[in-house]
């Protein structure tokens, strides 16, 4: 049995360790030697980004996120933990917010994807956008385009009656209040720690159309 | 992430049979829980199956009264239900405490049910875990268990199962629905899904290999107050400690199910007559035998304590 902090790695990993901690940190453990890879598997996928149809062949490992980010440049959605657990990379698929790190770019055939780059403008800003600047709802602004996607799509689904955690009552219609937005958006982290300021502008933003 | 192929099944048979034909095949739903491992290479399928266009994405009224689940409808479709949240609040309860919103958007029925284990040696590839790597040890048994199981736990494993949703399924008395590639159809009881680590710590539950996950099925309500109380170190957007799925009725006789304390749902039926009368007593029953490690022992008094703030909520 192993103790704590003893190291599991093969004789390999640690000969290539040896000459590159880069390559030891992104080899996995599994004590088996690596066969040369195949050609990546590539297959078109269609979609539709910001309300304009996109195509592209993508190797199949390419997320939703890198789709993005690194094939349509669109590098307003940010890259944080690549692992579900910060909401940088929140963008909305029909309709409903998701995480794009933790989703295939294949598994969107046929979807409608909005980012931050379609929902406003520097020239006209949505209104979410319009509030986070008001109220600085941000500081460095990493997390920002996370935020407001999320924010945006939490006010649907409060206008769609999905309930949570914080609710009383969970067959009641759910209202908006800060303790409701802290909780739905606690999928978004911030580093700046804006939290505040971010639950002021989505407050607002509510009232404003209600 | 290693190289794969990927296809989109049209129906569960053809997509359990693409599994079952293929090797190293697995299917693909949310993807939130197999991409994570994936990107890691704890996970290295050659092949993805993804399930999301073979329908079963409906709730619909069972002829005994009951609710079946199909096991493609999203965590968020589930928790907001109607009559989920009327006859079967603590299972709502128990979807919305868990991940977030922009997870549960995408997290499936049967993906949430599959989800692996949260052991912090398991996702560290350079760590012994024998349930990642059977037969490597287990670096988690001396080392940081504060998380990790306290009951059920065996010599090569003490991983939890890390769910919320199954916690209240178990409780309900849930049944699994599945589709085997030749065909054949199974009922799994709650209660027999989830294995325990025994010397076999990699394989997580009964399903075998192209079985597929069609349905699950809630038996006619209970009635009861429903109370799914999760606790954890921060208060939103982090695994349980201990969780507790509790249904109380005006008698004050209930059902109880612990989350957090074992690789699978906890839960002890013949101990549960006590819990009214001399909760500490039947308390000390559920959890006989546990095996808890010096930093996890404080799960069993916290599960106590959990399951008496539950109580103390119960209106009269
Ligand atoms: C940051 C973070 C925090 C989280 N916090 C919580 C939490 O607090 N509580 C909680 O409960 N969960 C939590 N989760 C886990 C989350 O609930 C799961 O990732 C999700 O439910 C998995 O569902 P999915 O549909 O995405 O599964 P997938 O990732 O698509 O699949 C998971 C597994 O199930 C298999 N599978 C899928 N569908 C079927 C089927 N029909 N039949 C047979 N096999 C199938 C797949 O092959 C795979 O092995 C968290 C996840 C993240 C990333
Ligand atoms: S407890 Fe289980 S999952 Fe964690 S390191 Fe040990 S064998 Fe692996
Ligand atoms: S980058 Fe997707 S959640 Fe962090
Ligand atoms: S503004 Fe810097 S991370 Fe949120």
């Amino acid at each position: 049995m192993n103790g704590k902090g003893e190291l599991a790695v093969s004789r390999r990993g640690v000969i290539v360790g040896g000459t590159s901690a880069v390559a030891l940190a992104s080899l996995p453990a599994t004590g088996q030697e690596r066969v040369p890879a195949k050609a990546p598997a590539a297959i078109p996928v269609k979609f539709e980004v910001n309300g304009k149809p996109v195509e592209l062949t993508l190797d199949t490992r390419t997320t939703l996120l890198d789709a993005l980010r690194e094939h349509l440049k669109l590098t307003g959605t940010k890259k944080g933990c690549d692992h579900g657990q910060c909401g940088a990379c929140t963008v909305i698929v029909n309709g409903q917010r998701i995480n794009s790190c933790l989703s295939l770019a294949v598994q969107h055939q046929g979807d409608k994807v909005k980012t931050i780059e379609g929902l406003g403008t520097p020239e006209k800003l949505h209104p979410m956008q319009a509030a986070f600047i008001k109220h600085d709802g941000y500081q460095c602004g990493y997390c920002t385009p996370g935020q407001i996607c999320s924010a945006v799509a939490v006010l649907d689904e409060i206008r769609a009656g999905v309930p949570s955690h914080v609710q009383d009552d969970i067959t009641a219609r759910p209202s908006v209040n800060a303790d409701e937005l802290r909780e739905r958006m606690s999928g978004n982290i911030c580093r700046c720690g804006a939290y505040s300021n971010i639950a002021e502008a989505i407050l607002e933003t509510a009232g404003a159309k209600a | 992430m290693k190289s794969f192929t990927y296809e989109r099944a049209r129906t569960p048979a053809e997509a359990a049979a693409s599994v079952a034909k293929i090797p190293g095949a697995k299917f693909l739903a949310g993807g939130t829980n197999l991409l994570d491992l994936m990107k890691l290479e704890i996970e290295t399928p050659t092949h993805l199956v993804d399930v999301q266009d073979i329908g079963l994405d409906t709730i619909e009224d069972t002829a005994e009264g009951g609710l079946r689940i199909g096991a493609l409808v999203s965590n968020t479709a589930l928790a907001s239900d109607k009559r989920v949240r009327r006859d079967y609040g603590v299972l709502s309860r128990a979807i919305v405490a868990g991940a977030s919103g922009q997870l549960r958007n995408k997290a499936t029925t049967a993906g949430n049910l599959l989800q692996r284990t949260r052991c912090s040696y398991f996702y560290d590839t350079n760590m012994a875990c024998n349930k990642r790597q059977p037969g490597s040890g287990c670096a988690a048994i001396q080392g940081f268990s504060r998380q990790l199981a306290v009951i059920g736990t065996s010599d090569s494993c003490i991983a939890t199962y890390p769910g919320d949703m199954a916690i209240a399924l178990r409780v309900l008395d849930a049944t699994i629905g599945t589709v085997k590639p030749d065909g054949a159809t199974r009922t799994i009881p709650m209660a027999d899904f989830h294995r325990l680590p025994g010397d076999t710590p990699q394989i997580d539950n009964v399903l075998e290999r192209g079985e597929l996950i069609t349905h699950v099925d809630l038996p006619r309500p209970i009635g009861g107050q429903h109370f799914y109380k999760k606790v954890r170190d921060r208060a939103s957007y982090a695994f349980a400690l201990v969780s507790v799925a509790a249904v109380i009725q005006p008698d004050g006789k209930m059902r109880a199910a612990f989350g957090g304390m074992a690789p699978k749902p906890w839960r002890v039926e013949a101990a549960e007559a006590g819990l009214h009368e001399d909760r500490a007593a039947a308390m000390e029953t559920i959890f006989a035998g546990a095996r808890p490690t010096e930093e996890n022992a404080f799960k069993i008094p916290l599960a106590q304590r959990a399951l008496a703030s539950v109580v103390a909520q119960t209106r009269s």
